[in-house]
């Protein structure tokens, strides 16, 4: 069985909605969209407070190459534009936009046509027009990824549909609810990078979407579409361990996977890019996992970008009694919010609350030296001694322990027996040395 | 509908496995030493036991309490020192000179150190060695095993060191032999050891380097690997304290030089020095090493450049 060295079992935990098919979430009444959803450069509010928006219309873009255009969810009228919280804990420059009905469609639904019309140039002005970021969270603006330098030769495509994450079903449930989609963004990617391989990885405890994808495959005739099962070990959904594991090929220290000739886009992703470029869809809404034991009735939702989280949480039942923690994205990697009234976004994978039970009493002790961290980080870390430089403020040697190699996937803090906030200190201190960088 | 949730970096969800439970399997790991040495010194046996962990309990909670630190004793650790120290002492050593050894081990070795976690020594042997300096005959006077009166006699090492004959393998084993209260059964220590195994509390790297180059250095030697194995503190010293995850390095290979280095420091002491045993020193010494080790003996960094080819 393919897979990366070291890394931890979590227990899976998504099956109270793995068997679930994703469902449409009811029409937000008003919706919030931060102009900051993409990693790189915010776009700027192209509409002005009292403008009247149709849905998917444009309203925001940046002249930047490293950005990403943001789309009117919702049929309305622009009521303010300012800085509003965001799940991040910050507040970012937002527009606001409230429902209103008999605005007209922003240009007529077109045929479907199909993405194999489209040459490279095309798929990229395409995707950067639908305002595609990647859709595992990492948010990094895709049409940039399928602009390599010339430079540099992509031979393979990787799909990644690990969903490593515990609790989250939703690159599961589009692989098997669309899997036409999932080949078809997969096809345009490689046309864009000109790769001739295009490789699915899906961890081995999805073996109906393994099958599903296989089913198309073959229904299809397609010819260089490599469906690989790898072990379901976290974090297999990593992008450098997903290469790692598929290829046996290991990005170096700094580099990117483009370096050892691979780009690698989620599930999610590539069923963006087909919708845009075979219906002309902009990114306006996504399907986000709702679920944890704070949840009264879990679902697979998909919901318009911008939904309030309250919203969202009251279509899945609402809140159970001992609701204690709402966390954007899977619990190894999301973050806490401390209000429901932050909207969905594009990097929203999960809407997790967990019960106060599974948030458990966590008071950090001494480390006790037990060496679990260092023998569960997939990139090859100390952990335990880069969070003791990190204290100390000895900033040379946290570099010289690579902290800028940690990829933040938690290993170590989950396994860690004295309870150390391990990535919060490495997080700490990436940001230091970036500081010190750029004063320097 | 706006509240406040708690809030704090990921991951949010945790391994079961905290300090505590690890330290209060130890404690259940130890159990079996001391149910052996119970049957085979008797009462007293496990009444130094009992003695030395209730003063290590107590030597670490005022200890903290003069210091003003948070009382840790619920961790068990104090507790683990306390059981590891009587398992290193004769079993006729007077309770008080154990009592001794316990404070020491907490305040000395372990507290001003800073406490869990930052001691450099193994609290136990570094006791045990400090008792061997101050009480030499006390604590090099064993007895017979099974005995209704303590009748003194010789270690097993220390009649080999003296040319005479050595108790059988399976005496050996089983633990029927002179020694101190943990080392002497060499199942007990297996079975508490293979508990470790089962809850992956210790690895493989330590014991088996400590182990395999002592069976392997007294062959060369034209020693009997066998008896050099089962006798003395090898088995103890290797499974419950090279695997000390404080005094011991962090990594893997690491791991593995530790037990090297305290295999072949066994042996030199063993043949040529002054000590029919070299077990507590070896792992003392090897613990002065490991900040040396943990610092040159890293993992290979993912990406990194490979140092060769």
């Amino acid at each position: 069985m393919k897979t990366f060295p070291r890394g931890i079992h979590t227990g899976h935990k998504k099956e109270s909605t793995q068997s679930l098919p994703i469902r449409e979430a009811a029409l937000p009444k008003r919706v919030v969209l931060p102009l900051q959803q993409n990693l790189g450069v915010p776009a700027e509010a192209i509409v002005k407070v009292g403008d009247v928006v149709a849905e998917g219309q444009k309203i925001a873009d940046s002249a930047k190459f490293v950005s990403a255009p943001i789309h009117a969810p919702i049929a309305g009228k622009v009521i303010r534009i300012e800085k509003l919280l965001t799940a991040a804990g910050v507040l970012v420059m937002s527009i606001v936009i409230e429902a209103a009905e008999d605005v007209p469609a922003a240009s007529p639904a077109g045929n479907r046509r199909s993405w194999k019309e489209l040459d490279r140039d095309a798929i990229r002005k395409a995707v950067r027009e639908a305002g595609i970021v990647g859709l595992g969270g990492a948010t990094f603006p895709t049409h940039v990824k399928l602009s390599p330098p010339s430079e540099k030769k992509i031979d393979a495509v990787i799909i990644n549909g690990c969903e490593c994450e515990p609790y989250l079903t939703v690159d599961h449930r589009l692989m098997l609810e669309m899997p036409a989609d999932v080949l078809a963004g997969a096809g345009a990617i490689a046309r864009a990078v000109g790769a001739e391989r295009i490789i699915l990885g899906i961890e081995n405890n999805k073996p109906d979407a393994i099958e599903a994808l296989t089913a198309e495959v073959s229904k299809e005739g397609l010819s260089g579409v490599e469906i690989v099962s790898l072990k379901t070990k976290y974090p297999q959904g990593g992008e450098k361990m997903l290469i790692k594991a598929i290829l046996g090929r290991e990005v170096p220290s700094g580099g990117l996977p483009m370096d050892v000739g691979v780009v690698v886009h989620n599930v999610g992703t590539a069923v963006a890019i087909a919708e845009a470029l075979e219906l002309g869809k902009p990114l306006i809404e996504r399907v986000v996992t709702v679920t944890g034991s704070g949840v009264r009735e879990p679902k697979n939702l998909r919901v318009r970008i911008g939904t309030p989280f309250a919203e969202v949480i009251e279509q899945c039942g609402g809140l159970t009694e001992d609701a204690a923690k709402i966390i954007m994205g899977g619990p190894m990697t999301g973050t806490a919010v401390s209000s429901m009234e932050v909207p969905v976004v594009k990097a929203t994978s999960s809407i997790l609350v967990l019960a106060k039970k599974d948030v458990g009493d966590v008071t950090e002790g001494d480390c006790i030296r037990c060496g679990r961290c260092i023998k569960t980080c997939p990139v090859g870390l100390m952990p335990n001694y880069l969070a003791n430089f990190a204290k100390l403020k000895n900033w040379e040697r946290v570099e010289e322990y690579h902290v800028a190699d940690c990829i933040e996937c938690g290993c170590c803090a989950y396994i860690c027996p004295a309870r150390i906030f391990l990535v919060q200190y490495f997080k700490v201190a990436k940001r230091e040395l970036q500081l010190r960088k750029a004063v320097c | 509908m706006l509240m406040n949730f708690e809030t704090s970096v990921s991951p949010h969800i945790r391994a079961y496995d905290d300090a505590q439970r690890i330290m209060w399997w130890v404690l259940f790991s130890l159990l079996f030493p001391v149910m052996a040495a119970t049957w085979f010194f008797g009462f007293k046996a496990l009444l130094l036991v009992v003695f030395t962990t209730v003063v290590a309990v107590l030597a670490e909670a005022v200890f903290q309490r003069i210091v003003g630190k948070p009382i840790t004793i619920r961790d068990g650790s104090a507790a683990v020192t306390g059981i590891l120290l009587a398992l290193v002492l004769p079993p006729t050593l007077p309770l008080w000179m154990a009592g001794i050894g316990a404070i020491a081990a907490i305040v000395l070795v372990k507290g001003l150190f800073g406490g869990l976690g930052f001691n450099i020594f193994n609290p136990a042997l570094a006791a045990r060695a400090i008792l061997l300096a101050s009480w030499p005959v006390a604590m090099t006077t064993w007895v017979a095993p099974l005995a209704l009166d303590s009748v003194t006699t010789a270690s097993p090492l220390f009649l080999a060191k003296m040319h005479q004959a050595v108790p059988d393998y399976l005496s050996l084993f089983m633990g029927s032999r002179a020694g101190s209260l943990g080392e002497t059964s060499v199942l007990a220590i297996l079975i508490g050891a293979g508990i470790l195994y089962w809850k992956k509390i210790i690895d493989w790297p330590a014991p088996t380097a400590f182990i395999g180059s002592v069976a392997l250095l007294t062959a060369i030697l034209g020693q009997d690997p066998l008896f050099h194995v089962l006798s003395g503190g090898l088995l103890l010293g290797a499974f419950f304290m090279a695997t000390d995850y404080v005094t011991a390095p962090v990594t893997t290979k690491g791991r593995f030089i530790f037990g090297l280095g305290c295999g072949v420091m066994t042996v030199m002491i063993r043949l040529y020095g002054g000590f029919p045993e070299g077990v507590n020193y070896s792992i003392l010494i090897m613990n002065m090493l490991t900040p040396v080790i943990d610092t040159y003996v890293r993992p290979r960094l993912f990406g990194g450049v490979k140092k060769h080819g």
